[in-house]
């Protein structure tokens, strides 16, 4: 029998609204108390030019992670986007001039069809990602998993343990330039996660995102194309890493195998982060910039303060693991409600 | 004074309160769920526990097993008060618990399951196998059941595995003994050997059962007094020998319910086989071995029943019908076009609406009603970008017409009683009217009222011209929605009712 009050409002007042919204309050808590803390531990920290820098560092990171949102919104898991954005680097720079000495039996191509290229070998991979899961029912953990070793496959294939250089101008000028003073991958980050806010927040698709994620079997029982929202999502968060993948080779101002490996940790650790649930259906593009901007500080602040730079790496892990903690927890605390 | 009374039969002994309850009231939230309520469970006793859903059976039942505490009241063991902290204290204290969502290991082996978390074993740690496949023996016979303890418990029919539950409890020390709904997943004859085994529990060993059920009949065969509660208080307690079905049924749902009582008691006509052309034609419809050659057709504005017990396969026609699983072999044919759904999307783009058994399987609990409703017809409604305000004129539309409460669209949908997410879960398919309703027990586990609600919300469907098809394993539920009925008996088709009055026995009797 019911006997729960109407609403969401529930007793306990502060501390009930509190428990609701431990999912929103913890990432920004801990955004506050990282900047009080480095800002208080470095002079350098706080300043413009500091914060200016932690956008352009997060940038990267920033759109494999809009591209991640909408998988952890269904409830699976990309494993493989660093992996893809590899190899849409290396696809890009396969298909460009390279100087002389750089050894890869390349394909020179007019820029435009380069990025073509990459952006579809991008998709291919997330199609592949998507009929795995789909289709033939691979847990998208397994799927992806196994698209990792390909896509680095594919990067090993290519570049044949050299370095390639050379990018397309426009890959170039995304990926390393400036506009009126403002790095254009900021400003491309900046894109991505608007139009995958208004994506998820005012469209069709968005809804259908939000209610896979949130119950799959009713979704189904609804009518839902639940197996096309899957293999869509797997497509986007493919895309994302492509993208960022061709714009980090320009940033990086190289193309080699193994680039991007830390990003597959920094990317779903911004997500979770920032709040958006393990499980599906809660969450977002604005949880995602709160665990950017967290990821952003944490990485950015360890290095304005004087501590051993090996303690750094298990820092960051004991917050990711906080931040699990405190993401299953408020599952826990939502669901019984 | 001679010795003449020892010629006589004895007397039987005095009733012998072995739990006594009194003025037990609890409230959630400022909601009342019980108030005042006195209950006396008798040594050697099967008292049987019944009322509509929300009525207190199960308050009072996880009062008594320990999993709730009582605001106000007295619980009494064996002459003692006792305050029950868990679940664990009650069942150290003699108090089990048989649930109606069995709580075994269907992989481990029928003795591990009786065993299960007191398996006997030696020092170290290490199980001592043949103690145990002996005693679960011994205790198997002693409840009259033939069963091998070395058997995976998954293979057997889910009524033996309800018994071997109940031999865990009973193994347990249990001698006050709740079982919530035991006959609900049982056929005729398990019934009949799951009483037998009470019987022989109560008679020889003084055990106390108390018999929670929706079926009036099943309590009226089995317990020895009836207590039947109504918006969390007690209105009576009789003998069963002194009470009939009627009885049971009024102080239940109380006066005025007339059509109501029909539903339970007496004998609905059933509609002739319709001429018109079939909206839904289902022909050899197969798949192994959930059911076979399964086929039948659906008028406009029929509403066929289709009625079985628990695992005869109507559930997984159901979802063949809407998709979800496909079948190997069969057509079926919507408005004459024969059709294959690949996808839930494809038979809705068919026509084709459902509604499962369990709410929890098609709404979202997170979610305001307005977005649960507009789901199945954001595709009409949106083309790409969302109207949320559409949605909700539209969602309001519903709630009004169904008269869902609170009557707020934006609500969220996991505080509406079961019998609004029903509404709601139905309302999702009236803004665009399907060809075809599949609805899969409509009235689990609602009140009284809601179950009106819902049926004159069908009928005005079947009104308006949908073919309607309800499974469900309640014959008051088929009999109160159906104009036709077929019945299913392990996957396959055994009867059809058209033409004609038939009553819950006749369904019964046919399944």
């Amino acid at each position: 029998m019911s006997v729960e009050g109407l609403g969401t409002q529930r007793a306990g007042g502060l501390r009930g609204f509190f428990i609701s919204r431990v999912r929103e309050i913890a990432p920004l808590a801990t955004l506050f108390f990282l900047v009080v803390v480095f800002a208080a531990a470095s002079p350098s920290f706080m300043t413009a030019d500091n914060a200016a820098n932690i956008l352009r560092q997060i940038s990267i990171t920033a759109i494999m992670a809009t591209g991640l949102t909408f998988v952890l919104l269904c409830g699976e898991i990309d494993l493989s986007f660093a992996a893809v954005a590899n190899a849409a680097g290396i696809v890009v720079a396969f298909f460009t001039t390279q100087e002389a000495y750089v050894n890869i039996a390349n394909v020179p191509l007019p820029g435009a069809f380069a990025i073509v290229l990459a952006i579809l070998t991008a998709c291919g991979l997330g199609l592949v990602n998507a009929v795995g899961l789909t289709r033939i029912g691979i847990p998208s953990f397994i799927v992806t998993l196994a698209m990792m070793q390909i896509a680095a496959g594919i990067s090993a294939l290519l570049v044949r343990g050299q370095i390639a250089y050379a990018v397309p101008d426009v890959v170039r000028t995304l990926g390393a330039g400036h506009i009126f003073g403002i790095p254009w991958i900021v400003i491309v980050a900046g894109l991505f996660l608007l139009v995958a806010h208004l994506v998820l927040t005012y469209t069709r698709f968005g809804r259908y995102v939000y209610m896979v994620g949130g119950n799959r079997e009713a979704a189904e029982y609804s009518g839902v194309n639940v197996k096309l929202i899957l293999g869509a999502v797997m497509v986007i968060s493919a895309f994302c890493a492509g993208i960022s993948g061709m714009l980090g080779v320009a940033y990086f101002g190289s193309a080699q195998q193994n680039e991007f490996d830390a990003y597959l940790l920094d990317a779903i650790a911004a997500v979770v982060l920032g709040g958006t649930s393990l499980f599906g259906g809660r969450g977002g593009i604005p949880y995602t910039i709160i665990g950017l901007l967290v990821l952003g500080v944490l990485n950015n602040g360890l290095d304005h303060v004087d501590i051993d730079s090996f303690l750094k790496i298990l820092i960051r892990g004991l917050i990711l693991l906080a931040a699990l903690i405190i993401n299953v927890y408020a599952q826990r605390l939502t669901a019984k409600r | 004074m001679s010795d003449t009374s020892a010629a006589r039969p004895a007397p039987l002994a005095p009733a012998e309160p072995l739990l006594e309850l009194s003025g037990i009231s609890k409230s959630f939230g400022g909601v009342r769920a019980l108030s005042n309520v006195d209950f006396t469970l008798n040594r050697g006793e099967v008292h049987a526990l019944v009322g509509e859903n929300g009525a207190g059976k199960s308050t009072l039942m996880k009062i008594i097993a320990g999993v709730q505490s009582a605001d106000e009241g007295r619980l009494v063991l064996d002459g003692v008060e006792a305050h029950f902290r868990s679940a664990r204290d009650a069942r150290d204290h003699g108090v089990g618990m048989v649930h109606q969502e069995l709580s075994v290991a269907p992989d481990l082996s029928v003795a591990e399951n009786v065993y299960l978390g007191s398996q006997p074993g030696s020092r170290y740690g290490i199980v001592d196998w043949k103690a145990m496949y002996r005693g679960a023996a011994t205790l198997l016979e002693r409840l009259g059941l033939e069963i091998d303890p070395r058997e995976r418990l998954g293979d057997l029919p889910v009524g033996l595995q309800q018994l071997v539950e109940l031999a865990r409890v009973l193994f347990s020390g249990a001698r006050v003994i709740i079982l919530d709904e035991p006959t609900s997943a049982l056929s005729p004859p398990e019934i009949a050997r799951l009483f037998e085994v009470l019987e022989r529990l109560k008679q020889e060993e003084g055990r106390s059962f108390v018999f929670i059920s929706h079926f009036i009949e099943d309590v009226l065969t089995v317990a020895d007094r009836v207590t039947v509660l109504r918006n969390g208080e007690k209105v009576a307690t009789a003998n069963a020998d002194a009470i009939d079905k009627r009885w049971i049924i009024q102080k239940m749902i109380g006066t005025g319910h007339g059509e109501l009582e029909n539903m339970y008691t007496g004998a609905v006509s059933m509609g002739p086989r319709p001429t018109d052309a079939p909206v839904l034609s289902v022909e050899h419809l197969t798949r192994r071995p959930n059911f076979e050659d399964v086929s039948f057709t659906v008028a406009p504005g029929e509403v066929l029943g289709v009625y079985g017990f628990m695992g005869c396969g109507q559930l997984e026609l159901a979802r063949a019908l809407f998709g979800k699983i496909r079948p190997s072999e069969g057509d079926i044919t919507v408005d004459g076009t024969v059709r294959r759904f690949g996808s839930t999307a494809k038979a809705k783009v068919a026509g084709m609406a459902f509604v499962p058994e369990s709410r929890g399987q098609m709404l979202f609990a997170d979610q305001p009603v307005f977005t649960n409703m507009s789901i199945s017809v954001l595709e009409d409604i949106d083309k790409f970008w969302l109207r949320p305000n559409r949605e909700r004129e539209i969602a309001r539309g519903h709630i009004e017409t169904l008269g869902v409460r609170p009557a707020n669209e934006l609500a969220r949908l996991g505080v509406l009683s079961g019998g609004n997410q029903q509404k709601v879960a139905l309302g999702r398919w009236m803004t665009r009217l399907p060809r075809v309703l599949v609805m899969c027990e409509p009235t689990r586990g609602m009140d009284v009222g809601a179950k009106e609600d819902v049926v004159k919300i069908v009928k005005g469907l079947s009104a308006e011209g949908v073919a309607v098809v309800v499974l469900s394993t309640e014959p008051e539920t088929v009999l109160a929605l159906a104009t036709r009925v077929i019945v299913m008996r392990k996957g396959r088709i055994v009867e059809e009712f058209a033409g004609r009055a038939i009553a819950k026995d006749d369904l019964l009797a046919a399944a």
